[in-house]
């Protein structure tokens, strides 16, 4: 038993419990939403361009990525996450507002090491390691 | 039909990861990167391909969808063999997001200076 291990355990009683259901609730609208408009811009593209169900729906996340990267450059993006917790930040769409926000906010370091070396500061877990699975599962995958 | 599907299957992933983060020790970007991770191994398993056609964008806006175009690239038919091919096919769907995504931030960061 660490100092460490003990303050947290001490310390336990006293923090407030996070609201568990009106977190999840809140995470399941407008997490629901944000994936039924994708929904439906998938199926206009799919509908006036013709293109395959898998085309349009990267089409859709990509034009949902867009519009994040859009709320973030105006700073409006937050308070959804602030508002719906994973159900803002865990989808397509938190990941370009990680990334977008973490290049505006290095601007002021510079082009190379502050926007270009920051720019994976907050959403690169996701990439890399999801870049890292897939390749070496394509390796070895039967 | 296909909306309340795609509400229902994202709306209930977004909780479930919501109910993880607040219950678990995990930063949101650990829990981010597994859930990439998570869409990557359920992609490879075949898991995934039924779930997008049944709930559509609710399956494929999640974090564990961009995992699931990352699969999707290295199991497309011809299947990549080797390491270039495997590597290039890796980014075939994933990589079109991935560069709009880095793009777009560049040119936001470009144009607009930080808020708050």
């Amino acid at each position: 038993m660490g100092l460490k291990s003990d303050y947290v355990r001490e310390v336990k009683a006293f923090q407030p419990s996070p609201p568990y259901a009106a977190n999840a609730v809140k995470a399941f609208f407008v997490g629901g939403m944000f994936c039924a408009l994708a929904q439906w811009l998938a199926d206009w593209y799919g509908g006036t361009f013709a293109a395959s169900p898998l085309e349009a729906h990267l089409w859709a996340s990509m034009v949902m990525a867009g519009l994040a990267i859009v709320l973030t450059a105006v700073g409006k993006y937050d308070d959804f996450s602030q508002f719906a917790g994973a159900g803002a930040t865990m989808l397509i769409t938190g990941l370009a507002n990680a990334i977008a926000s973490a290049a505006i906010e290095h601007r002021s370091e510079g082009w190379t090491a502050g926007v270009a070396g920051q720019m994976l500061k907050a959403g690169g877990a996701a990439v890399i390691y999801g870049l890292i699975a897939a390749y070496v599962l394509g390796l070895v995958w039967p | 039909m296909e909306y309340v599907r795609a509400f229902l299957a994202g709306g209930l992933l977004c909780a479930i990861v919501q109910l993880i983060i607040d219950r678990g020790k995990w930063t949101p970007a650990g829990v981010a990167g597994s859930l990439v991770v998570f869409g990557v191994l359920l992609g490879f398993g075949g898991v995934y391909d039924p779930f997008v056609a049944w709930a559509g964008a609710g399956a494929t806006m999640p974090l564990c969808g961009f995992g699931y175009w990352l699969a999707k690239g290295a199991m497309a038919e011809p299947r990549p063999e080797g390491f270039v091919e495997t590597g290039a096919a890796v980014f075939r769907f994933a990589g079109a997001l991935f560069a709009f995504i880095v793009a777009g931030s560049f040119a936001a960061a470009l144009t607009c200076k930080p808020k708050g």
